[in-house]
């Protein structure tokens, strides 16, 4: 077997090594072109809120399991709230884990809606998880999460 | 198509939880996009949206680009009296876009 005269490695490792590293970074660089990253998952959840935990329950995110176009998605997300001026929702947010940019969209409501509930439409880049946290009026956030299969993505990047 | 649409009950008793329907039309163009030629199509979305109730607030929101074309919110609220309901739409390039609708409370 040849031998590569710099590294004394066997020329065979050597191309394999290389092709290796090639490789990860070029599926990096195609990863960071147009998919957000779960770090940026957790730092625009973390922007919402703050140093506080984080807890499961009280939400509900309603969300079709399965989606056959991912341009237009009904999102709906409740959440147990008495709604009365001591005890109530102060805001609804909506993550993606995969889509361009983890933000959708953030309601501020307040007891005058009361109901919480909010219902929007979205886009989603792939079959993903779909997360919508809620902030109470005593500083405590509550979440739900969904996972959703998409059989034809929103278009990013042809244009019809 | 009218630029916008927020569907409201008529008429509504005192204290009763009406729901509110409030549909735009914008293309929301992502930022993310190419044409053929490879060209980054500019974001053109709406990024506000607050809806007042006599003049009060009731309900605001930040839009971001997985946000729909033609973006629907719908939500609740509190019918207290008679009196007009007023959503506005803003986003980039200056878009701004108001739409009103009236509810008689018995």
């Amino acid at each position: 077997m040849a031998t590569d005269s710099v590294t004394r490695r066997p020329r065979r490792e050597f191309l394999k090594t290389v092709g290796r590293t090639a490789g990860g970074v070029g599926l990096a660089a195609l990863a960071g072109s147009a998919r957000a990253t779960p770090e940026a998952l957790q730092s625009a959840i973390r922007q919402v809120t703050g140093d506080s935990a984080l807890r499961r329950g009280r939400v509900k995110l309603s969300i079709p399991p399965l989606v056959e176009n991912g341009n237009s998605v009904e999102i709906s997300v409740a959440v147990e709230s008495p709604m009365t001026a001591t005890d109530y929702v102060k805001s609804i947010h909506v993550f993606t884990e995969k889509n361009p940019l983890p933000n959708v969209i953030s309601v501020y409501l307040g007891p005058r809606a009361g109901r919480a509930r909010v219902t929007t439409r979205t886009r989603l880049a792939d079959s993903q998880k779909v997360l919508a946290v809620a902030e109470m009026s005593d500083g405590s956030y509550w979440s739900d999460s969904a996972e959703v299969i998409v059989t034809l993505a929103a278009c990013l990047e042809d244009l019809i | 198509m009218a630029e916008a649409i927020v569907s409201v009950p008529a008429t509504a008793g005192r204290g009763e939880i009406i729901e509110i329907k409030a549909l735009v039309r914008h293309p929301m163009e992502t930022g993310f996009r190419h044409t053929q030629l490879g060209e980054r199509i500019p974001r053109n979305i709406i990024t506000q949206f607050t809806c007042t109730y006599d003049g009060a607030e009731i309900l605001r929101a930040t839009l971001h680009p997985a946000i729909t074309a033609n973006p629907l919110l719908v939500f609740t609220t509190v019918a207290t009296n008679s009196g007009e309901l007023e959503c506005r739409w803003s986003g980039d390039h200056g878009f701004v876009v108001t739409e009103k609708a009236a509810i008689v409370v018995r």
